[in-house]
């Protein structure tokens, strides 16, 4: 054998022997610590979001001092990268080689159609607390999946029905981030708004990585009653900066989704964002008592108000630490930690009572809220509560699963 | 070259025969990174080809990968259409692409083929992210099904699939060996070397270029393929810039015009990346520091550094 | 819908689009011309130019002292780089590449550790805010801003390159740099003071652009490969060609996403691959 095929082998070799290292096996004995995986994304262009998602989780499970039941509680954190095909990889990594009991987190709506099948094969109980695609609890439900944070239309349903039973409302243009999020938001909101006998006169898709939004806002009717907004992130903070600048602020008024304005873009935004009325299952200024604690337990951690993301991973480990104790802190087994964590019910989490529908959704409050600035500072006051919204709104389950899911063209847009 | 392929074959057999033998013992998240690092090994030596063999950086590989997985993608989910179709169709689609980009790129040399390639790349990263009827945009497409070969044992596992890819690696490995070890592979080199002393002993050296151009693009395509079963998923990420660039780190830190060396490069980016990011968040500066590592102390590659001290 | 209107809106639109790019975009083809290095790191110049600024007005509320530290600052970077690193690979194409998206990947890490992954966006004097109005038409002050910034910038350049004896020594470099060696142009010092150039309008760029496009992890590989296609078209190592460049991509850019939006970054990429197909080295660069 040559020299160069004995460095072959040697590299060959050593990368094996990483392998191998790599699967060391942990010790997997009962009564050992309930280990969580959780996936968020803690580095590239959505870390911020990932950073408060952790935090949310963390704050509830120090708040536990790290133990239920009996027995320890192990958070181990992988960083998805925000990106989907690295999640996989990340969940394969938490279940195979980390055993652990329950997996949670993630960001992306792709990821969460991209795990639904690895969850059902691994028979892994997995809570999802962010992503919000309607489809993944209406029609591709995974019976191993719980979701313990909301889909994408159930709230903006509600502000259709907001929206033509208390303003003059009736031609609206929607402005949406060009994908499932945007589209089914702004699906929920057209269909009950335009049942009520409002008009969606318009929809304006912008791809999600567009940095000018001069070329789409120049083209939003000026002559439409109000305009229907839905982004989140960097995306939403340059659409109110734009809107304004644009001539459309103070022309036509504003309603949104609720991550367009959610906590976690709320304190970078200016005047520009004052006056949006939006709708939300959550806003850091509930004036209930377990959301007045949670908010000032939050600021003390992270140094900033929680977002709607924060909120909803806080919840998720309460969530989780509830289903445990409901089984005696026998994780080990998955069906009956399944069948608890579907079974949760409290009336005091932060963003109000909830509780779970059949299909694996919560049922819980949304409310409309109002940019108003309050103290200096910039916040979402709530004004209005539907109380136990479901995410079939007030339809029958059934007929409603027997409609399309909301995309792009879906319901179409007969008065544009 | 071929003074050496005796050992190589020997070294590739060894290292297949280690691999498939510990496997059955290895956990399945190992194995499964195992599993990717065959499927990008094959990506990498495809560009290799191109990089290492002909002189010529593609900027834009991923497109051909990229292609290749979107058509599976589409064929699986909207089709139902089983695995030979779409491996064929898979590996035909990123051919056209790089039959038709090639007439456009091979004209060019140097940095201006960086560039072009460059571009074209992101002419299929545009459609990607933006043709939502076809490829659902950034949502990407989920729901690829492992493909049913009719084997007793379903590729679903991640044992079997690991075999599988196992196999492919190595009949790439096979047939890239075989091109560039003919006299076609010979010309290539020839090429690189000096295209004008190429050109004047009559070589078509277009004709040259252009076929190493499609030659690459179909084995990332065929790499693709895999890629999309073994992901279940296909977004643009698949195709965007970062993922060519990290196709060329692949190689330049194996060792261009090796074969081995780019497979072995790609087997270690996965592992680093997986490895590193357990232990720190920070694992992008070390990416980093690898990509600027690599470029000052091992310009030739590792292939070249143990090249270097054996002669 | 498509009325003069939208046209003439549109048309501006597009034309203060290319002013940033024009802004982000020269200074790589400089760099290109001088040097013949494909900076991968060209983006984060922008996205850090941008969090410099951003800090810079946090802490004075000058908005001219943001573009003037955030260009300074990048600027010593770029200098760094060039001297420090990428000297050391002459006509490495391939090092070049991987050494800048090296240095892509590391600036985008140290920015996430310094500043966060929050988006921010840079507050603008009050005199740029709103919008100058003619008949129902309205045009918002500060593109109006970055379209004379962006025309006082190439001016500037194109005094500097052709009026002076170090433009003319850099476009002999440009031309053919071995020969500008032999007759005694210091081609290195050259190299490193328009490598820093070119770092220094990229940052501007970012803390200008930073306004209206934001300052976010990421914008430095969402506005890279716009700086390419400029540069593509316009032809590598050319001023004018940078300039007609940014308009171009500016105007279809904006029109492909009014008119075709399921088809807007094909509309801005196939003509660009046109015009290779035609002119391999672009419409104003010579091979």
């Amino acid at each position: 054998m040559s020299r160069r095929t004995i460095a072959v082998l040697a590299l060959a070799t050593f990368l094996l022997a990483l392998v191998a290292g790599l699967g060391t096996e942990t010790a997997r004995a009962q009564g050992g610590p309930i280990k969580i995986g959780f996936l968020s994304p803690l580095t590239g262009a959505a870390s911020a979001l990932g950073k408060d998602m952790l935090n949310g989780t963390e704050l509830y499970l120090d708040e536990i001092g790290r133990q239920v039941a009996g027995r320890k509680i192990e958070l181990i954190v992988e960083d998805t990268e925000g990106n989907t095909q690295t999640a996989l990889t990340k969940a394969r990594k938490l279940v195979d080689q980390d055993h652990v009991h329950i997996l949670s987190g993630g960001l992306l709506a792709s990821t969460g159609y991209a795990i639904h099948p690895f969850a059902e094969a691994q028979k892994i109980p997995t809570t999802y607390p962010v992503m919000s695609s309607d489809d993944l609890t209406q029609r591709k439900p995974a019976k191993w999946v719980v979701r313990t944070g909301w889909n994408s239309s159930q709230s903006t349903h509600a502000l259709g029905d907001w929206v033509i039973k208390n303003t003059k409302y009736r031609k609206v243009a929607a402005v949406a981030a060009d994908y499932a999020f945007g589209w089914e938001s702004v699906g929920g909101f057209q269909r009950t708004f335009e049942e009520g006998g409002g008009q969606i006169v318009q929809k304006v898709w912008i791809p999600l990585n567009t940095n000018d939004f001069a070329p789409f806002l120049s083209q939003v009717k000026r002559d439409a009653d109000a305009v229907f907004a839905v982004f989140f992130g960097k995306l939403a903070l340059q659409f109110m900066k734009e809107y304004e600048s644009n001539g459309l602020r103070g022309r036509v008024p504003l309603l949104s989704n609720g991550t367009t304005v959610d906590e976690s873009v709320l304190p970078q935004m200016g005047d520009e964002a004052l006056g949006t009325i939006s709708t939300l299952h959550y806003s850091a200024a509930l004036e209930n008592p377990t959301n007045q604690r949670f908010a000032k337990a939050f600021e003390a951690k992270a140094g900033k108000i929680p977002s709607y993301y924060a909120e909803t991973c806080y919840t998720n480990a309460r969530w989780i630490t509830e289903a445990i104790k409901a089984v005696g802190g026998k994780v080990e087994d998955r069906e009956a930690l399944l069948v608890a964590l579907r079974k949760v019910e409290l009336k005091d989490f932060p963003r109000g009572p909830v509780k779970i529908d059949t299909f694996g959704n919560p049922v819980q409050n949304v409310y409309i809220r109002k940019v108003e600035r309050v103290g200096g500072k910039l916040q979402n006051t709530v004004f209005f509560t539907y109380p136990n919204v479901s995410q079939f709104w007030k339809y029958n389950p059934e007929e409603f699963l027997k409609l399309p899911l909301y995309t792009r063209d879906y319901p179409p847009c007969k008065s544009c | 070259m071929t003074r050496r392929r005796p050992g190589m074959l020997v070294g590739v057999t060894v290292v297949a025969a280690l691999a498939a033998g510990v496997a059955p013992w290895l956990p399945s998240y190992p194995l499964t990174l195992l599993t990717q690092a065959m499927i990008v090994a094959i990506l990498a030596m495809s560009l290799d080809v191109l990089l290492g063999f002909t002189g010529l950086p593609s900027l834009g590989h991923a497109a051909y990968f990229g292609v290749a997985a979107y058509a599976v993608a589409i064929l699986t989910t909207e089709r139902q259409s089983g695995f030979v179709l779409c491996l064929i169709a898979g590996i035909v689609t990123a051919a056209v692409t790089a039959a038709l980009f090639g007439l456009i790129a091979i004209r060019a040399t140097g940095t201006y083929f960086l560039m072009i390639t460059l571009a074209l790349g992101m002419v299929v990263w545009g459609l990607a992210f933006r043709w939502v009827s076809l490829t659902k945009g950034d949502n990407g497409i989920s729901g690829v099904p492992r493909p049913d070969l009719g084997l007793p044992w379903s590729l679903w596992g991640p044992l079997p699939f690991f075999y599988f890819s196992l196999a492919c690696a190595l009949v790439a490995i096979l047939l890239l060996g075989l091109i560039v070890a003919s006299p076609f592979g010979m010309s290539l080199k020839g090429i690189r070397e000096s295209e004008s002393r190429m050109r004047i002993l009559g070589y078509n050296v277009w004709l040259h270029k252009y076929l190493a151009f499609i030659i690459a693009g179909t084995f990332a395509g065929f790499s693709g393929v895999l890629w999309a079963y073994y992901n279940g998923f296909v977004s643009p990420v698949d195709v965007q810039l970062v993922t060519s660039v990290e196709a060329l780190l692949m190689v330049a830190l194996g060792g261009p015009g090796t074969l081995l060396g780019p497979a072995a490069g790609a087997a270690i980016i996965v592992f680093l990346k997986n490895f590193v990011s357990v232990y720190t968040k920070r694992w992008l500066l070390i990416l980093g520091a690898v990509y600027i590592g690599v470029i000052l102390f091992a310009p030739r590659g590792l292939a070249g550094a143990f090249h270097r001290r054996s002669s | 819908m498509v009325s003069s209107e939208f046209w003439i809106i549109q048309t501006f639109n597009g034309l203060s689009y290319g002013a940033l790019l024009f802004l982000l975009a020269s200074g790589l083809s400089l760099i290109f011309g001088v040097m013949r290095v494909v900076n991968l790191a060209h983006g984060s110049y922008f996205m850090l130019g941008g969090y410099v600024g951003l800090s810079v007005v946090w802490r004075t509320g000058s908005f001219a002292a943001a573009v003037l530290a955030g260009a300074v600052a990048i600027g010593l970077i770029g200098i760094a780089m060039e001297r420090l690193f990428l000297r050391r690979l002459p006509g490495q194409t391939l090092g070049q590449v991987l050494m800048t998206i090296g240095f892509a990947l590391i600036f985008q890490d140290l920015a996430l550790l310094i500043w966060g992954g929050d988006p921010y966006s840079i507050p603008v004097p009050r005199f740029l805010q709103g919008a100058v109005r003619a008949g129902a038409l309205s045009f918002p002050t500060y593109r109006i801003f970055i379209i004379v910034v962006a025309v006082v910038v190439a001016a500037l350049l194109w005094l500097a390159l052709d009026r002076t004896r170090v433009g003319a020594r850099i476009r002999a470099a440009v031309d053919d740099g071995e020969m500008a060696q032999g007759v005694g142009i210091n081609v290195p010092t050259l190299s490193l003071a328009v490598f820093g150039l070119g770092a220094c309008l990229a940052a501007a760029g970012g803390v200008i652009g930073g306004a209206f496009l934001g300052v976010y992890p990421g914008a430095d590989f969402e506005v890279l490969p716009y700086a390419f296609v400029v540069v593509i078209v316009g032809g590598l190592g050319s001023l004018p060609g940078a300039m007609v460049g940014s308009l171009l991509v500016g105007l279809l850019d904006n029109f492909g996403k009014a008119l075709f939006p399921e088809l807007s970054y094909f509309t801005l990429f196939a003509p660009m691959a046109l015009i290779l197909a035609l002119r391999p080295t672009g419409l104003f660069g010579r091979a």
